[in-house]
């Protein structure tokens, strides 16, 4: 009777070993802990570059990360951090390095009232609002801002070419995400600037394929769409122009912490020079058409532009 | 507990509690997508799990099929369905059924099984017919585990139902979403704590319910109420 | 599979990020549901409705919670032990029930005996108690470990990566392929735990299996 007790009690006590060793090994290359004490706060440490929870972000994450590397940085990558409410505190508390952002859209979030919309201005503008330990380094052509956009069927039909264009239709519904409805350049200033009413159906993917299937299917007929999407180019999507400009002008631009050095920052200077707005286009078609993950990506595009 | 404090201002506020995107309307469209997810769950696992339970390996088919389901990640089937339909009630409510069948499985096999082989005997020597049988003996003796089974999924589809508001402008998960999105953390708590207040009045509709079959399955058990 | 053909290392990764989570929660669950569910069982006044207080847990909508647990607890928003400590919340609502089960389905005939051979209160417990309740504290096990391992997915929302993370990523690119191996590995996983749990009660537990 005891040996089978001891036979039963060893064997539980061999899966749960089994089970403590997995979770040691899983544990101990676990990245996802916040670090407490700064190791990275210096020169010589590691230089945490982060991405939002966006693939074409991510990518471009990737290219500073990979091109950091090759000047002789060590990185750790946190990658899919999530909305700026998560990140943005993280940045400011030095724990994140490099951040790719984009100029309007961090604007409106660091300061609600900005009034500039010219892409100098803004830059400007967002340089002076970056608060104490983080500063924007140069910005890039590439863009990837918030855009109106209709079907072709719909802008043939309507004779539409820019934003203005909608005024008089009557029946317009505009999707996208919850925030879109309170922004000032949501159905609020759809009306004021340009005289377009619209009724508003939330769709929380960001512009993802929930909402471009939702105008395909005429359940809404006008989508905020993010101007680098590889949708854009396929040809049934029309972007309208914005003549008032009702959007912020919206840049990629790197979001850096004072632990990166005069080199480092040149590097990365580099990066957004060679980075295009066509580029950064055909690199998220790639993300979606070719489903290769960002790395590759990155690679690939830092070798055919000789950064590394 | 600044946070606590602004969602009980966003609850007091009247204006939240009038029109299209008022609490009631919300509420209401929460209780039909839940109510609907799981009228088609128990369409789905009662027959079936009732079938299961008069066989002899019916255990080892319920555990397989209820595990595999409640393996199924909730968002991962939104997802799925989301590329699939595109934006509406339908995503969310393939996923609420995927979610409401494990429970509902177990109930109806445990509660079938649970009825004695004595019992359904006897019910046939006196001359019920297999339906009568079915209706008269084996769903009434049954059904207090049916009905726990039923509980267990109400709770946890009236929780989920929040992902709803993921891909339609529906339920109370819009108060989530939109407090999350625009910062209003005020309004996501508030919208939390009326989901919560919804699950505790399911629960209690269910408790009572449970207890009503369990005292109709049994009458002759002594109640409470009779000396024993 | 294009998609799995050139991403296969990075879900290697990611399952092992899942479990890094999930085990330490489901481990964490037990814990705390075992004691709690037998001082239910011992006090039925307060026991019943503490059951209900723990199962109505589940009702908390995962990402308030997610959002609630850093707020009170003043750990980081992004961190494991914020997502750990969620699941955990949500493994104990779903096991109490089933610990007070286990308890309640001990023969009183059983511990009488015990009592008369001469056990103390805590020799009854680990050497009869827990033994005899286990295979069905032993079932709850298994649904939390299912449920936790489903769950932990939505920690991508907040930016946790895991197998959620295949699911958001394959949902933005709209690549099918990715979401499906994303719900298929996490239910592979999940089974494959709730299989050696199986075994493990087997062994723990052998009388039961003389009964079936």
């Amino acid at each position: 009777m005891r040996s089978k007790n001891l036979l039963r009690i060893g064997s539980a006590l061999g899966i749960a070993l089994i089970g403590a060793g997995a979770l040691a090994a899983c544990s101990s290359s676990d990245p996802l802990d916040n670090p407490d004490t700064t190791d990275n706060s210096n020169g010589g440490g590691a230089l945490v570059v982060g991405s939002q929870d966006y693939y074409s972000n991510e990518i471009i994450a990737e290219i500073y990360a990979q091109a950091l590397e090759a000047g002789g940085y060590e990185v750790d990558r946190q990658m899919r951090i999530g909305q700026r409410e998560v990140y943005m505190p993280e940045i400011e508390g030095g724990k994140i390095d490099v951040f790719p952002e984009y100029t309007g859209n961090l604007l409106q979030y660091l300061d609600a009232d900005a009034t500039a919309t010219e892409s100098q201005d803004v830059y400007d503008a967002l340089a002076d609002a970056m608060p104490d330990g983080v500063r924007v380094l140069e910005q890039s052509d590439a863009s990837d801002q918030d855009s109106y956009v209709v079907t072709k069927e719909f802008a043939d039909e309507n004779n539409l070419s820019s934003i203005g264009d909608l005024a008089g239709i009557e029946g317009l519904t505009l999707g996208g995400n919850s925030e879109l409805e309170v922004r000032p350049y949501g159905p609020e200033g759809l009306k004021s600037v340009y005289g377009v009413d619209v009724a508003f159906t939330p769709i929380e993917d960001s512009g993802g394929p929930l909402t471009v299937k939702a105008l395909m299917d005429d359940q809404v007929q006008l989508v905020d769409l993010y101007s680098a999407d590889p949708a854009l180019a396929s040809g049934d999507l029309v972007m309208l122009e914005d003549p008032e400009g009702l959007f912020l002008a919206s840049h990629v631009v790197p979001v850096v912490s004072d632990a990166v050095d005069d080199d480092a920052a040149a590097i990365i200077d580099e990066v957004s020079a060679a980075l295009t707005a066509e580029d950064l286009v055909a690199l998220n078609a790639q993300s979606v058409d070719e489903e290769s993950p960002a790395a590759t990506i990155a690679g690939d595009w830092l070798a055919d532009n000789d950064l590394v | 507990m600044n946070l606590f404090a602004d969602a009980i201002a966003w609850l007091a506020d009247p204006a939240h509690w009038q029109g299209a995107g008022g609490v009631p309307v919300r509420i209401g469209q929460h209780l039909l997508l839940t109510a609907l997810a799981l009228v088609v769950a128990a369409a789905i696992a009662l027959p079936s799990g009732a079938l299961l339970g008069r066989t002899r390996n019916g255990g080892a088919v319920i555990g397989a099929v209820a595990g595999s389901a409640r393996a199924l990640s909730t968002i991962g089937v939104l997802t799925l369905v989301g590329l699939w339909l595109g934006i509406g009630i339908g995503p969310p409510l393939v996923a609420l059924i995927v979610l409401a069948v494990p429970s509902l499985l177990a109930g109806a096999y445990s509660g079938v099984q649970s009825v004695p082989d004595e019992t359904t005997s006897a019910a046939r020597a006196i001359g019920m017919s297999g339906a009568q049988v079915i209706w008269r003996v084996e769903v009434p003796l049954a059904l207090p585990v049916i009905v726990g089974g039923a509980r267990a999924a109400a709770l946890q589809v009236v929780a989920t139902a929040t992902l709803a508001a993921y891909t339609a402008n529906v339920g109370l998960g819009r108060y989530l979403f939109t407090g999350l999105k625009t910062q209003d953390y005020g309004q996501m708590l508030a919208g939390s704590i009326l989901v919560i207040l919804l699950a505790l009045a399911l629960e209690l509709i269910f408790a009572t319910l449970q207890r009503i079959a369990a005292r109709h399955a049994s009458p002759s058990l002594p109640s409470k109420r009779t000396p024993s | 599979m294009t998609w799995l053909s050139q991403n296969w290392p990075q879900v290697v990764s990611l399952v092992g990020e899942h479990l890094a989570l999930s085990l330490p929660a489901i481990v964490l669950s037990v814990l705390v549901a075992v004691p709690l569910g037998r001082f239910a069982q011992r006090r039925p006044r307060v026991g019943g409705p503490l059951t209900s207080a723990a199962a109505l847990l589940y009702a908390i909508p995962a990402l308030p919670m997610l959002i609630i647990v850093p707020v009170l607890l003043g750990v980081p928003l992004r961190s494991s032990t914020n997502m750990i400590i969620t699941l955990a919340v949500y493994g104990t609502a779903l096991l109490v029930r089933s610990v007070v089960d286990g308890f309640r389905s001990v023969d009183p005939a059983v511990r009488e005996s015990a009592t008369a051979i001469g056990y103390s209160p805590l020799g009854m417990f680990w050497r009869v108690d827990l033994p005899l309740a286990l295979p069905v504290i032993l079932a709850g096990v298994r649904v939390v470990t299912v449920s936790t391992i489903s769950l932990a997915t939505i920690g991508a929302l907040v930016g946790i990566g895991n197998l959620g993370s295949l699911l958001t990523d394959g949902f933005q690119r709209g690549i099918t392929s990715e979401v499906i191996v994303g719900i298929l590995v996490t239910a592979v996983l999940a089974l494959a735990l709730d299989g050696l749990l199986l075994l493990a009660g087997r062994i723990l537990a052998p009388w039961r299996r003389a009964r079936t």
